[in-house]
């Protein structure tokens, strides 16, 4: 135990209006480390003890607008740079919808600041150790007498001087208040061992936690039985079956919907024979053209000339005007489509039976544009 | 008759009680060991809380067909029990910051227990949305954080809104909660018998020494908190009536919702803490504290409030027929006349036709019957949060989608958890922590002030 050192001299009161006028006597008699202890705040005691106006006000200022900011610069990163995506046929920076966010995180920002700037800047709180905690001067202060306190390391202060200005300001109780260097010491004592090996608990406990909770708990039961369901799944085996895969052949001569099976894979010849069932209506050019214009126009062209987009890429195709193809019956064409020909590959995946149709009456009207018949002028 | 001198100040503190006599008399709850009321009152919340927790395990088990929550009524229960307990918590704020700007000093001994009852209210409401999700365990899916998925909320949704309103609300208020309970925890702290509570007070108190040279930034961090909780209590209820107003459902789509529905939550929220108080200040002897006039204030706002919500459905109707738009006005004809009619009649009855007794000062200062009105009150905002969300769901454009919302007996058991958690959190707290603010309190008494008469 290292020697006591004393803090400061102490005085009670039993009204607010000797207070008041101790206060004022102290300030206008040169005192400047001196505090005034009230078990709740007196009109007018700032004024009595000349104290500067808080300026807690700049901390919210500067918290919360930083607040406003940043909530909005986030938003606009987010919304606009990081992941742009239309949202309901809004533009990617909807400002009015933004706001009701920026003003939360500006509430928030400048509350939360403006608190701890008080309690752990202003007042340098948690401080359990003061001199003054614990001593009778407190207990009577934290509940209905007023007290004044001058310190030592005040300029004016003279142990004999000032405890007889106390006595003359009608103060009583006036007590000698010490600390000791130990308590000083604590006093700002975050590297302290204990404090720092509790921390380092917390910290790792919390990590751990968090870590176990998002990684293994959010895959046990109950929460995973969205994902584990009594279901049969393609890729998984079961043993329901004898050959042990959940996945089933379909029934002999299963076809899919809308979907015949083509003849004449290997017989293009025999695929002459066909005959295109779609009339020519508009409807069906209209088809035929969406369709051209989709899948053929690539290589073939617009106009089915072989000068397409992708001219010089690839092995250039021919011409659909030739007398060749014009000649070939619609049969003929539905084969090459079906099965593709050379490094045309088969759009079968791509048009259904109809749009196949429909394709071959617009490449006939194509034909027909560059070799009109002179029929066609009437 | 007798006058009133109305240049002097009428105390709020009956009867001139020592600061002493008010430290001892507030402290008590926390330094007796509770009796036998107590415990009967705890064992029936508990028992309502246990009701809940079995509906909401079941619901864990069985999944979420076990509400009444089908289509076309997505949102049944779960969001008219949220709306209505973030209404209850709007009156705390209210108290405690918008009544403070406004130096109603007669605020000051029902702040603190309003506040309590702000944040276990909105801890009950937030329950509400996280069980209605369905995954109650992924709420962090609502936080914009770097995720795996690699993709971010969505800002332009009023219900993402709305988990930043609340959430905001809640952190705000319980910061307001404890600041203002740091100078009483000293107090505790100076007073404790035990090692073990002096020790627990003094972590609390932060190590508070009544200094005047932190009075002075403590008042003006109160008055800056009092300036944002303000707009922030009128935005919270706001927001969550975009959730409703933003969409396009006929019955919703509508600009007054902002302004009737925190009308709506202060006025049952001012209900649900004059009920409260009631018992309080009889249990625990504070009726020179929470004094009649204190509640026939209180009684005055449920008034103002309830002929605001009042002014609002008959606004509603007014606009559904100036509109011109079908749907609109079928909604409304829907609403008063329709299946739905019970409850929208209830609503009318509680909400605007009851509290209009208050005009009556006999009625305003008669305990049993403003405990009578405040509990009509409160069932006739939690119909209107009802009529609201289903009426509209139920019968929406689409004809061929209407069916009637039936809620089960797993939602009415959710609904009185509800009610059990809420008051079961109030119990504790009454034992736990002083229901009134200790020293604003010593500070309003009369002679507590200085007179300055010599200056």
């Amino acid at each position: 135990m290292s020697e006591k050192v004393l803090y400061a001299l102490t005085g009670l009161f039993e009204t607010p209006d000797q207070i008041i006028d101790a206060a004022e006597k102290t300030s206008d008699g040169g005192y400047k480390k001196y505090d005034v202890n009230t078990p709740y705040p007196l009109h007018g005691m700032n004024q009595a003890m000349k104290l500067p106006p808080s300026k807690l006000g700049y901390a919210a200022l500067v918290f919360g607008l930083s607040g406003t900011v940043s909530a909005l610069a986030l938003m606009y990163w987010m919304a606009v740079i990081d992941y742009a995506h239309v949202i309901g046929g809004k533009p990617y920076f909807p400002l009015p919808a933004f706001v009701p966010v920026m003003f939360e995180v500006t509430v928030l920002s400048a509350a939360i600041a403006t608190v701890f700037t008080m309690l752990f800047v202003v007042f340098k709180f948690p401080n359990n150790s003061h001199p003054l905690h614990d001593t009778e001067y407190m207990k009577s202060v934290s509940r209905d007498k007023y007290g004044i306190c001058i310190l030592a390391e005040d300029e004016k202060f003279d142990e004999n001087g000032t405890l007889k200005f106390l006595e003359e300001l009608g103060a009583t109780n006036i007590t000698h208040q010490y600390f000791t260097e130990d308590s000083y010491a604590t006093w700002w004592s975050v590297l302290d061992k204990k404090f720092a090996g509790i921390l380092a608990v917390t910290a790792i406990a919390t990590s751990l936690v968090v870590y176990i909770g998002l990684n293994k708990v959010l895959y046990m039961q109950p929460f995973s039985w969205m994902m584990e369901q009594e279901k049969l799944n393609p890729q998984k085996g079961s043993v329901l079956f004898a050959d042990g895969f959940s996945m089933r052949n379909p029934v002999q001569g299963t076809i899919a919907r809308g979907d015949l099976p083509y003849e004449y894979a290997v017989d293009p010849e025999g695929a002459s024979k066909l005959v295109n069932p779609l009339p020519i209506t508009e409807a069906n050019l209209q088809l035929g053209k969406v369709k051209y214009d989709i899948y053929c126009s690539p290589c073939h062209g617009f106009m089915g000339e072989g000068d397409s987009r992708l001219r010089g890429q690839f092995p250039n195709p021919p011409s659909l005007h030739s007398e060749k193809v014009r000649d070939w019956t619609d049969g003929r064409i539905y084969h090459v489509i079906a099965m593709g020909q050379n490094v045309m590959p088969s759009y079968s995946s791509q048009l259904s039976r109809n749009e196949k149709w429909a394709t071959i009456l617009y490449v006939r009207a194509l034909q027909r544009s560059l070799n009109a018949k002179e029929s066609d002028l009437q | 008759m007798s006058t009133v001198d109305y240049s002097q100040e009428l105390s709020v503190v009956e009867g001139r009680p020592s600061l002493r006599e008010l430290d001892d008399l507030i402290s008590k709850p926390l330094e007796s060991k509770p009796d036998k009321k107590f415990f009967i009152a705890i064992s029936f919340t508990g028992l309502m809380l246990l009701t809940g927790i079995t509906a909401l395990g079941a619901s864990f088990i069985y999944g979420t067909g076990l509400w009444g929550n089908n289509n076309p009524v997505g949102w049944g229960f779960p969001i008219v029990n949220f709306v209505f307990w973030v209404g209850i918590g709007h009156a705390g704020t209210l108290i405690s910051a918008i009544l403070f700007l406004f130096r109603q000093k007669w605020r000051t001994g029902i702040a603190r227990f309003a506040e309590g009852m702000t944040i276990f209210a909105v801890i009950t409401a937030a329950m509400f949305p996280l069980i209605h999700t369905g995954r109650p365990w992924l709420p962090l899916y609502l936080a914009p954080y770097p995720n795996q998925h690699s993709i971010w909320p969505n800002f332009i949704s009023p219900l993402l809104w709305d988990v930043f309103a609340v959430s905001t609300y809640f952190i705000v208020s319980l910061i307001f909660w404890y600041v203002g309970l740091i100078p009483d925890l000293a107090v505790l702290r100076d007073k404790a018998g035990t090692k073990v509570k002096k020790t627990i007070y003094s972590i609390f108190s932060l190590g508070w020494r009544f200094s005047n040279r932190h009075w002075q930034h403590y008042e003006m961090m109160y008055l800056i908190l009092a300036g944002f909780a303000t707009p922030l209590v009128l935005s919270v209820h706001t927001i969550v009536s975009y959730d409703f107003a933003v969409s396009i459902m006929p019955g919703w789509h509508a600009t007054i919702f902002p302004p009737y529905f925190v009308a709506g939550a202060v006025f049952s929220g001012f209900a649900m803490v004059q009920n409260v108080l009631i018992f309080i200040r009889k249990i625990f002897n504070y009726e020179h504290i929470i004094t009649l006039k204190v509640l026939e204030n209180m009684n005055k706002i449920i008034l103002l409030t309830g002929s605001l919500v009042g002014y609002a459905y008959a606004m509603e109707f007014f606009i559904a027929w100036y509109s011109g738009v079908q749907a609109e006005q079928f909604t409304f004809i829907n609403r008063a006349f329709g299946p739905y009619a019970w409850a929208y009649w209830i609503m009318i009855s509680c909400n605007v036709i009851s509290p209009q007794l208050f005009w009556f000062k006999k009625i305003r200062t008669s305990i049993p019957i403003m405990f009578v009105l405040g509990v009509l009150v409160n069932v006739g905002m939690w119909f209107e949060r009802f009529v609201i969300t289903v009426t509209s769901l139920s019968r929406d454009y689409l004809p061929s989608s209407w069916a009637y919302y039936t809620p089960t007996i797993t939602d009415f058991g959710i609904l009185i958890g509800s009610f059990g958690l809420f008051f079961t959190l109030l119990l504790i707290f009454t034992k736990t922590l002083p229901v009134i603010s200790i020293a604003e309190v010593k500070a309003v008494v009369d002679g507590a002030q200085p007179t300055h008469k010599d200056h």
